[in-house]
């Protein structure tokens, strides 16, 4: 009965963001981690080389994962697979649409490929999702295509600071936008470096027109509670459940901290007993060439 | 009825607040449900687009799966979307052997039937009872019903790139269900529909 089909539309690829809120994407190396992620019920997993804690410990040039990984991590998983390119370098984008991954991260975790362009995503039927740090730098990224935002943060380091800096800092542009008089938004697509429609759809819709999560130093089910209630619609988490001592615990009370994030009564419940948290280090200590918000513009 | 029926939105995951706007439309009122007591109450009970399995764990982890269960029982109408209609389902293809069949409607569906998010799409497919005018529908990595039992009332079908012809949308009684994702237009009749049904069932 149907007739035309259209495949990669701009809804489409929002919408399959829509159908994440609420959940917890985490990232994993293998197949056995993505195993591991299922079972404690993530919506998705993000395959990527290695997770941000170790590439900021072993340095190097981060790339995007090796295609078997990420078929390994497709056969493994039923939930959606998520996959890291790096910025600009639109190549490597191409290969993980090859292999059909469903959404792509155009992440500063990776060592940047251009430090000028960001990937033109319109040319790709499978969605991005971008970082950003500010509500200008979120509104460049869907100029370009993006069809989901998460906030950078700090990635690898299990301090939450710059993730609250982050999400604050888009909500607080945001409402300054909506409060604002419709002539004074021309002036303040040009301070936000944006284009005007879309400074002005913000403004009218008095939020992001595509879906945003929260990503950088999320390490604790608390920690995913305090994002969502400072309004991201769901968590990104990288090191902090790899990195612990009880993955599988602390996957799952993550899972369920953030479906509860208003009930104090179960994030203390589901706190209880995790074992060890991911060491961490405080964003303060890393020199600023080292961190990784400061990739992408 | 006279009053106007609480509608409620299971809202452990997923595009709650998109079905909560269609429904907004539909002069009923609206409530999350997340806990047995929000359940209490509520006319009929919509289960959002979002991940199913993890919706799976969550209705259990809430103490949510055996209330939801009586009430679908005891009759109350049920409109599931997406991963809403693959709860409803009597059994599940290519899902996890862990997850819930609420078994509301005597159904066989297939999970990610339609492939990866790169095969997701949108359409114009005509749905029975929501009048002449096809319906733009949207698929996300959207299941299909594989095959359904006689008391099966089956509202639409979409042809497949391969030339197949597979069921997605269908009634049973009080609980309907579709494949694709209503909520993602500004077109509520699928919406209106459901709310006849529970108008009908108050």
């Amino acid at each position: 009965m149907s007739n035309e089909r259209a495949t990669g539309t701009t809804r489409v690829k929002r919408g399959m963001a829509e159908m994440l809120k609420g959940g917890v994407i985490m990232d994993v190396v293998d197949a056995t981690q993505a195993k591991i992620a299922e079972d404690a019920g993530a919506v998705a997993v993000m395959a990527l080389e290695r997770v941000p804690a170790d590439i900021r410990a072993q340095g190097g040039v981060a790339r995007m994962s090796d295609p078997d990984l990420i078929e390994g991590i497709k056969a493994a998983v039923s939930i959606p697979v998520m996959a890291k390119a790096r910025i600009g370098h639109f190549v490597e984008a191409q290969v993980l649409q090859s292999l059909a991954v469903d959404y792509i991260d155009e992440s500063e975790v990776l060592t940047p490929a251009d430090y000028a362009h960001h990937i033109d995503k319109w040319q790709f039927t499978v969605p991005f999702v971008c970082g950003a740090t500010n509500l200008g730098e979120a509104l460049r990224r869907i100029t370009e295509g993006a069809a989901m935002i998460r906030s950078k943060g700090e990635a690898g380091t299990g301090d939450v600071s710059n993730a609250v800096t982050h999400m604050r800092t888009i909500r607080s542009e945001i409402a300054a936008l909506s409060a604002m008089p419709k002539d004074e938004l021309y002036s303040a697509a040009k301070e936000h470096r944006a284009p005007y429609e879309l400074i002005a759809e913000v403004a009218e819709l008095g939020k992001l027109p595509v879906v945003l999560f929260t990503a950088g130093g999320i390490a604790t089910p608390a920690d995913a509670a305090l994002m969502m209630q400072l309004g991201a619609d769901g968590v990104f988490v990288g090191s902090g459940i790899f990195k612990s001592g009880d993955p599988a615990k602390r996957a799952k009370a993550i899972v369920e901290a953030t479906a509860n994030y208003q009930d104090p009564d179960v994030i203390a419940r589901v706190s209880a007993g995790l074992g060890e948290a991911m060491v961490g280090i405080n964003v303060d200590d890393i020199p600023v060439p080292h961190r990784l918000a400061e990739r992408g513009w | 009825m006279n009053r106007r029926p609480i509608v409620g939105v299971l809202a452990l995951q997923g595009d709650v607040r998109e079905h909560a706007r269609a429904l907004a439309t539909c002069d009923v009122d609206v409530r999350e449900v997340r806990t047995p007591a929000h359940l209490q109450g509520v006319n009929g009970l919509v289960i959002p687009g979002g991940e199913s399995t993890t919706m799976s764990k969550l209705l259990d982890f809430q103490g949510l799966l055996d209330p939801l269960r009586e009430r679908i029982g005891a009759g109350m109408p049920v409109y599931g979307s997406c991963a809403g209609m693959i709860l409803l389902a009597a059994s599940i293809l290519d899902g996890r052997a862990d997850q819930v069949a609420l078994g509301a409607i005597d159904m066989v569906v297939r999970r990610n039937a339609f492939g990866a998010q790169v095969d997701s799409f949108e359409a114009d497919i005509a749905v029975s009872g929501c009048g002449p005018e096809p319906l733009r529908a949207v698929f996300i990595r959207a299941p299909w019903v594989e095959s359904v039992g006689e008391q099966v009332e089956v509202l639409s079908r979409v042809v497949t790139p391969t030339g197949a012809d597979r069921i997605v949308a269908v009634r049973q009684g009080a609980a309907m269900a579709t494949s694709f994702h209503p909520e993602l237009t500004s077109d509520a009749r699928v919406h209106a529909l459901f709310v006849e049904m529970v108008r009908q069932h108050a």
